[in-house]
């Protein structure tokens, strides 16, 4: 029963000497083996490497060497670049993609002891929200498979809620780890823009895309995290501060905690059962001494219409490198120039990529720039300062993650502008750049429910002590869904 | 654009307010009047930046390496690679603006400038757009007639070089060297300024001197490493309003941007002239053929969609930066002729040509340092003499032939009148052909001046009795025979004697 212990726990077990790490990620792969077929959680499974890996960890923990996650298995979003494996970005134009180089939040997360089990399922180069884009075919919801598990990063979040593995990295440009964690009721953890580098990480939104963890526990994200963060010389955006210790501040009380309420977070687009489900996770935070109160974010219900001209107008340019020249998928004989590129483009991108390549096209060309790219980046000033005001009043900022529980698989395809409303409570944190993250907090009609919390720039260490000292209280990240039990 | 269509206006108005009887005689009348047009030239300057790795990846810069084996992932723009911005790169776009009295920007911003083509991996480049790191600076140039014209700089922005496309013995394929590409420019973007291709010429060649005075590009021309692009369009005389304009790509040599624009000119007035009107559009100039033709009109053009590259944090400089950077600005080419001119007394024509390259100034000063006193002897000989067998052989100066020190040897003998400026050519020929000292081919030869009064005397009085008739005739009153008794003397010594005792011992003897 191992696989239903945390990352934190199964750290314990192993150096206790309770099993072996090749036993652990044994364990982790035939559960990842069995249920596969039903989830499609992975693209790739590395079982021959990583029970390499974990003798060699089992060694290293005999011989009292090894890092802070040595023999802990782990999991991969399908866009971190992995040396000498697949790195599809969930996307037929890279379905021979072997990437040469590690990305370094893999690197990094590699040299502290960790072993890659596998690559995530996906959307399409993390462009949706309910895992229906992936060339691999759709992700299914532990919790009821003809549900979606959210998206973009519904491999990792699966995953973890079905327990084929502890963790898995993940991406969240407009809420790809804080979405399916939420709807497959799990923990997300999304850090400050800059706190990860990007590197490695193929990039869909530059300015918005940021890595992250996706676990069952907010201790196991501290862990994590703890690892991951860090300035990267070969990511200019990456943040050069000292990465705190996570884990050690994660009990911190409570006491006097100042918790905003969003109020557009409790719009009429709520649905009722998940407001119930999130003021009852509020109560108990009052009854741990925080305060709660109400504040307004004036601009926040244009985040979303501002995110849609901002992420495909970057998309547009950073897919631009996928041309059938020097890798990925290449047309068969074209006859020329322009029929390789449009060819190669259009048999190897999907509908929603290939939607939000021409939208952003549209809004960064001449005449239209103005209009579009430079009004949204405006909005995102303003955005930005708005939050900047909340948290002059409040510590952190806490509502509802998705406006309702999951939704069955093919239910929002037809109509785009539905399935981006999803995202409208958690796009805010991306524009602006802030930490967010969101744990489970209840059920409705048997799916999980998300608390999303978000934070300052650089308030990792509050957060994720919020969280904790909430599933010290309650056991909703504790649960597992019955096929999966 | 509406400037275009006004242009192609007031064409149409000009020609439909003719009187229709007149009409035929209206060609005629322009081509008597050769003079009414006026041509209008910007340049594009692209200065490739003298930095050991390139502007966004710590790949080599190094020219010749083969195909693509200088290009790692970053240069192949292969997926989730980023670019980190080479900070040498930026003091050397500072150090240009700072010598062109520019304005440097303390916060720029890199742009992508979004097009597709093999030879550019990620489908854009890195460039700037908005917000360059140099803007408003000027650079003077020397006219014909030598007044100075001052040239604005518009702009001088950062950028990476694109690979190349290979096309030469691969058949029925292409092949792509991304060795260049990510190697830094600098883009030196003129006012439209100029208006001929004499002085374009004399602008690009006076940019070229101060990229290489302060290190920052080799000048490399073959090497593509210092190209221009050229805007060129005319327009009638005293108009104010612009011609349409055409962009000549590519330009590789200072002759080819002296014919390619000439060839520009030409054939734009030839076309407004027959009733055409000039189109925007790109044009290569063909080295062969010696013509300009048309690579693609406006209506093809790329929209770039030009947006701040997010993977890039704002270049931020602060004023320590850039006086830093300030503190190690050379003396440049302007300030040094003027100091030349004063201190070695040259005219501005001389300072001109001997500042021309930082190497010839360092050379033409090694050269006055061992011979102070003749500084004009110097600047004449280092622009005569040397130049011209560094001509011949195709060599440059600073290329080891001829070291400053060995020239200084030779004139110091002219100086203390050892020889002959007529013998030091002989000896400087020889020197040029063996690399031996003046000394030593002055000794050899036995080149030596002869200075010694009495012997020049011996010579005169032995040209004189050897000559009786003429010496009759030049004392009857035939004045132009002293000629012939200096050429006499001079044949008899070899052409030793020192001309100016000869002319003297000369003047006293002869009379009787």
């Amino acid at each position: 029963m191992t696989y239903k212990l945390s990352l934190t726990e199964l750290s314990k077990g192993l150096r206790d000497k309770e099993y072996s790490s090749v036993e652990l990620v044994r364990s982790f792969l035939d559960r990842i083996d069995a249920h596969q077929p039903t989830l499609n959680a992975m693209v790739t499974i590395l079982r021959e490497p990583a029970l390499a890996s974990a003798q060699a960890a089992d060694r290293d923990l005999a011989a009292g060497r090894g890092g802070p996650l040595t023999g802990l298995p782990i999991v991969h979003k399908d866009l971190f670049c992995t040396e000498g494996v697949l790195t599809t970005c969930g996307s037929h134009m890279l379905d021979n993609f072997v990437s040469p180089y590690d990305a370094t939040v893999v690197a990094k997360l590699k040299s502290a002891g960790a072993i890659t089990l596998a690559k995530a399922n996906m959307d399409e180069f993390a462009m949706g929200s309910s895992n229906e884009t992936s060339y691999f075919g759709p992700v299914r919801n532990p919790w009821n498979t003809d549900l979606v598990p959210g998206g973009s990063s519904g491999g990792s979040a699966a995953a973890v809620a079905a327990r084929l593995t502890p963790a898995a990295t993940a991406t969240d440009t407009g809420g790809s780890i804080r979405q399916p964690a939420a709807l497959c009721g799990v923990t997300g953890f999304k850090p400050t823009y800059g706190r990860v580098s990007r590197y490695g990480l193929i990039a869909f939104a530059s300015s918005l895309d940021q890595g992250g963890v996706i676990t069952s526990t907010a201790a196991d994200a501290a862990l994590i995290m703890r690892e991951m963060s860090g300035f990267d010389p070969n990511d200019s955006t990456s943040v050069d501060m000292p990465v705190p210790d996570y884990v050690a501040g994660l009990d911190a009380p409570l006491a006097g905690l100042k918790i905003g309420l969003l109020k557009e977070f409790f719009d009429k687009g709520l649905d009722a059962e998940n407001e119930k489900r999130i003021r009852e996770a509020l109560a108990v935070y009052e009854r741990l001494g925080a305060t709660l109160k109400e504040v307004s974010l004036p601009n926040l219900p244009l985040s979303v219409p501002a995110y849609y001209v901002v992420a495909p107008a970057e998309c547009s340019s950073n897919l631009a490198r996928f041309d059938g020249v020097r890798f990925g998928h290449r047309a068969k004989d074209p006859r020329d120039l322009m029929d390789l590129y449009k060819r190669s483009r259009g048999e190897g991108f999907g509908a929603e990529v290939k939607r939000r390549i021409m939208t952003g096209t549209y809004v960064l060309s001449a005449g239209y720039y103005d209009a579009y790219y430079l009004k949204a980046q405006k909005v995102r000033q303003l955005i930005a300062a708005d939050f900047k005001r909340a948290f002059s009043e409040v510590d952190v900022l806490m509502g509802p993650t998705t406006p309702t529980a999951a939704f069955p698989i093919g239910a929002k395809t037809s109509d785009p502008i539905t399935m981006y409303l999803n995202d409208i409570y958690t796009i805010g944190a991306n524009l602006a750049g802030l930490p967010a993250m969101s744990i489970p907090c209840g059920f409705t009609g048997g799916l999980p429910v998300g608390l999303q919390i978000v934070g300052p720039h650089f308030s990792e260490g509050k957060l994720l002590n919020a969280a904790h000292v909430f599933q010290r209280e309650t056991d909703w990240h504790t649960k597992v869904p019955e096929a999966f039990a | 654009m509406h400037e275009i269509l006004d242009g192609a206006q007031r064409r149409t108005t000009e020609w439909v307010a003719l009187d229709p009887l007149e009409s035929w005689a209206q060609p005629m009348a322009i081509w008597a009047q050769p003079m009414t047009w006026e041509t209008v030239i910007g340049l594009e300057i692209h200065a490739q930046l003298a930095t050991k790795s390139k502007i966004f990846s710590g790949s080599a810069t190094a020219y010749g390496a083969p195909p693509n084996a200088q290009a790692n992932l970053v240069d192949l723009g292969y997926p989730g690679v980023l670019p980190v911005l080479n900070g040498e790169a930026v003091r050397m776009a500072v150090k240009f603006g700072l010598s062109i009295g520019a304005r440097i920007a303390r916060h720029s911003v890199f742009a992508r400038k979004n097009y597709f083509y093999p030879d550019l991996p990620k489908g854009y480049q890195i460039s700037q757009y908005e917000l360059p790191v140099v803007a408003n600076g000027s650079i003077d140039i020397v006219l014909d007639d030598g007044s100075v014209k001052r040239v604005g700089v518009t702009r001088a922005h950062l950028e990476e070089d694109a690979g190349k496309s290979l096309h030469e013995g691969l058949p029925g394929v292409s092949g792509i060297d991304l060795n260049r590409a990510g190697t830094p420019l600098v883009e030196i973007v003129s006012e439209p300024e100029m208006r001929s291709a004499k002085e374009a010429v004399a602008y690009m060649k006076k940019v070229h001197t101060l990229v290489r005075y302060l290190e920052i590009c080799d000048g490399n021309m073959q090497e593509g490493s210092f190209r221009c692009d050229a805007n060129v369009s005319v327009r009638k005389k005293g108009a104010e309003k612009f011609g349409t304009r055409a962009e000549i790509k590519n330009l590789n040599s200072f002759r080819f941007v002296e014919k390619a624009i000439n060839y520009e000119v030409a054939r734009q007035i030839d076309l407004i002239e027959s009733g055409g009107t000039v189109k925007q559009e790109t044009r290569l100039y063909d080295p062969d053929k010696g013509e300009t033709r048309s690579m693609r009109s406006k209506e093809e053009a790329n929209d770039y969609r030009y947006f701040p590259d997010p993977d890039l944090l704002p270049v931020e400089l602060d004023d320590k930066f850039v006086e830093t950077v300030r503190s190690t600005l050379p003396e440049l080419p302007d300030q040094k002729a003027v100091r030349f001119s004063s201190e070695y007394g040259l005219s501005a024509y001389d300072a001109g040509v001997l500042t021309a390259s930082r190497e010839l100034a360092d050379y033409y000063e090694a050269v006055v340092r061992s011979v102070p006193a003749e500084p004009k002897l110097a600047a004449n000989w280092v622009m005569g003499e040397l130049a011209a067998a560094l001509n011949k052989d195709g060599l440059e100066v600073g290329s080891g032939k001829l070291p400053a020190a060995q020239l200084a040897g030779l004139l110091k003998r002219i100086a203390d009148q050892t020889i002959s400026g007529k013998i030091a050519k002989e000896v400087f020929e020889a020197m040029w052909a063996t690399g031996a000292t003046a000394d030593a081919i002055i000794e050899e030869k036995g080149l030596k001046q002869i200075t010694d009064t009495s012997a020049i005397e011996k010579a005169i009085d032995e040209v004189m009795a050897k000559n009786p008739g003429q010496l009759a005739d030049f004392r009857s009153g035939k004045d132009k025979l002293f000629g012939f008794f200096v050429g006499q003397v001079m044949k008899a010594t070899g052409g030793k004697a020192n001309p100016a005792q000869l002319n003297e011992l000369l003047k006293k003897k002869l009379p009787g």
